[in-house]
């Protein structure tokens, strides 16, 4: 299975839940800490992440996600 | 492998004041964030950053400088298109994106949006329409729905108190120029992916110089509908969609033909589409007298010629080697009405043309003379055209001239020319200028050439009254 996941940076994330609601895999969730400008920040949690992307098109923060894709074996 | 991140068309960090140097001043679940996103990728794809110039409307899209590495302009109220059009002729292979909101784009710069789209610049309008003002707190805006309650419709939109919504893109698709028009909606992760499309075909369409693309975005604005970020996404798709019907409206390859771009002209090319003869006068400063500032009074009925010579006195001072003015004022009449015109004379730079205090008047009839005699400085010099004013000059502390013009041009012929005849005198009697000067003006200065003639015989006429004058 490839090893796709997304880096979520807490200290830029507004909580939105945008991103929570739009993931096709259920992968992100807002979690309980609070960062720097008071917000409920989400966090990457559950396995499964396909890097589909969609995450970080639908989040209105530039530099909140990042996604990284493991290239598939061309076997 | 790192498949998607914060696109290089954002700054790394972006430097407003107050906290949060990473991020945008957006509240949580804005459509700009997302709108900026995909323009930015879009931006890195096509590899154009360094052609790219942002238009920033006036909303909470005013400080969009703080976040886009690339060129930005902050525009006025709704005239961003305006300026935009000005960048997009001036540098050929910019990239400009005019982008606005909907009380910017469809409020007060509707008259912008809509000629720049007639003219079909080579334009990208990104038009991010969230149905509110946002920035101001939530007011109606020309988007806001029917029934849809903000800070100044409390009870809802009403049409008849309101009017209706605009769709802009039905609007500027109903023009012949554009050649992209599409709306799209940020409410699922599937609108903003075509989204991504339309933002990315648009610039191409500019890449590409193919005309002028607009974009309309419907996008969530969750503080002023008073909903969290998820319920408005929701709304949006609800009732935002209902209304302004997501699609593509056009997607041509050809905008309107025409010749296009004025043909560049020579000087002398342009002298002459001007109409005007270059300037022959020489710079050499040991010809010229020293005269300070000479301010002069022409003051008559209309149709006495005193525009003209006002003209003429001016070209002639220029022709000198001073820096002289011409400004003419008269009543709305084209004939018969009141009319002055001030010209200065400098051998400096001239501040102002206005001659509230004028060294020489030539009163052409009875009213000028009444209201400009009290004006002349000291020891100035007033010519009266004694045919036409039957009064003396009752200031001592003047030189004054009598000169019957208005007589002496019936007998040449041409009424007109009474003027004329003055100015010669007044060359004579100041000794500012030559008549030689004079003379080879005239045939410049004058438009209708049939008339160069009468005029010369005027100032030979006039030079040969002031000599008599003198004995």
């Amino acid at each position: 299975m490839a090893k796709n996941y997304i880096k979520l940076d807490g200290t830029v994330c507004k909580g939105c839940r945008v991103c929570v609601e739009a993931c096709p895999k259920q992968c992100i969730v807002i979690g309980s800490d609070i960062n720097k400008m008071g917000y409920q920040y989400a966090k990457f949690e559950n396995p499964g992440c396909i890097g589909c992307g969609i995450c970080f098109y639908v989040c209105p923060e530039p530099g909140t996600i990042t996604v990284i894709k493991e290239e598939e074996d061309k076997k | 492998m790192i498949k998607h991140t914060k696109p290089s068309a954002f700054y790394d960090t972006f430097e407003r004041k107050g906290p949060g140097q990473k991020t945008t001043h957006y509240c949580p679940g804005c459509g700009h964030g997302t709108v900026h996103k995909l323009i930015a990728e879009a931006i890195d794809e096509m590899g154009i950053k360094d052609q790219v110039i942002f238009c920033a409307p006036v909303g909470c899209t005013t400080l969009m400088y703080f976040y886009f590495d690339t060129g930005n302009m902050q525009c006025p109220h709704g005239r961003a298109p305006a300026v935009a059009t000005g960048i997009s002729r001036t540098l050929d292979d910019s990239i400009v994106i005019s982008y606005q909101g909907d009380g910017d784009l469809a409020g007060i710069g509707m008259s912008e949006i809509v000629h720049a789209a007639n003219r079909g610049e080579k334009l990208t309008v990104f038009f991010v329409n969230n149905a509110i003002y946002g920035m101001t707190g939530g007011q109606m805006a020309p988007t806001t729905l029917i029934g849809q309650e903000s800070k100044t419709t409390p009870f809802g939109r009403d049409p008849i108190r309101d009017g209706m919504p605009i769709r802009m893109s039905e609007l500027i698709n109903t023009l012949e120029a554009p050649v992209f028009v599409e709306r799209c909606s940020l409410g699922t992760a599937a609108g903003v992916l075509k989204t991504r499309k339309a933002v990315k075909k648009a610039l191409m369409n500019q890449k590409n110089k193919k005309g002028f693309s607009f974009v309309e975005i419907l996008s969530p604005c969750p503080i002023n509908w008073k909903m969290d970020a998820i319920q408005s996404r929701k709304w949006l798709i609800e009732n935002l969609e209902k209304f302004y019907e997501v699609k593509n409206f056009r997607d041509k390859d050809t905008s309107i033909k025409g010749q296009g771009r004025l043909p560049f002209l020579s000087d002398d090319e342009l002298l002459k589409v001007l109409d005007v003869t270059a300037d022959t006068s020489s710079d050499d400063d040991n010809n010229r007298v020293d005269i300070g500032e000479h301010k002069v009074k022409i003051a008559g009925f209309g149709g006495q010629g005193i525009m003209s010579v006002g003209v003429l006195l001016a070209n002639c001072a220029k022709n000198a080697g001073f820096n002289s003015t011409w400004l003419p004022s008269y009543g709305a009449e084209m004939r018969g009405g009141t009319a002055y015109a001030s010209v200065v004379m400098s051998n400096d730079i001239i501040g102002t043309p206005v001659v509230d205090t004028p060294d020489v008047l030539i009163a052409m009839n009875s009213p000028s003379l009444d209201a400009f005699e009290n004006s002349v400085t000291k020891g100035g010099t007033i010519i009266v055209n004694s045919s036409i004013v039957s009064r003396k000059v009752t200031r001592t502390d003047v030189n004054t001239y009598y000169v019957p013009a208005t007589a002496m041009a019936n007998e040449l012929g041409l009424t007109a020319t009474a003027a004329v005849i003055i100015l010669a005198f007044y060359a004579k009697a100041l000794g500012i200028f030559g008549v030689d000067i004079l003379k080879a003006v005239v045939p410049i200065s004058i438009k209708n050439k049939k008339y160069i003639e009468a005029n010369l015989r005027a100032i030979t006429a006039g030079e040969m009254f002031f000599d008599d004058y003198k004995k």
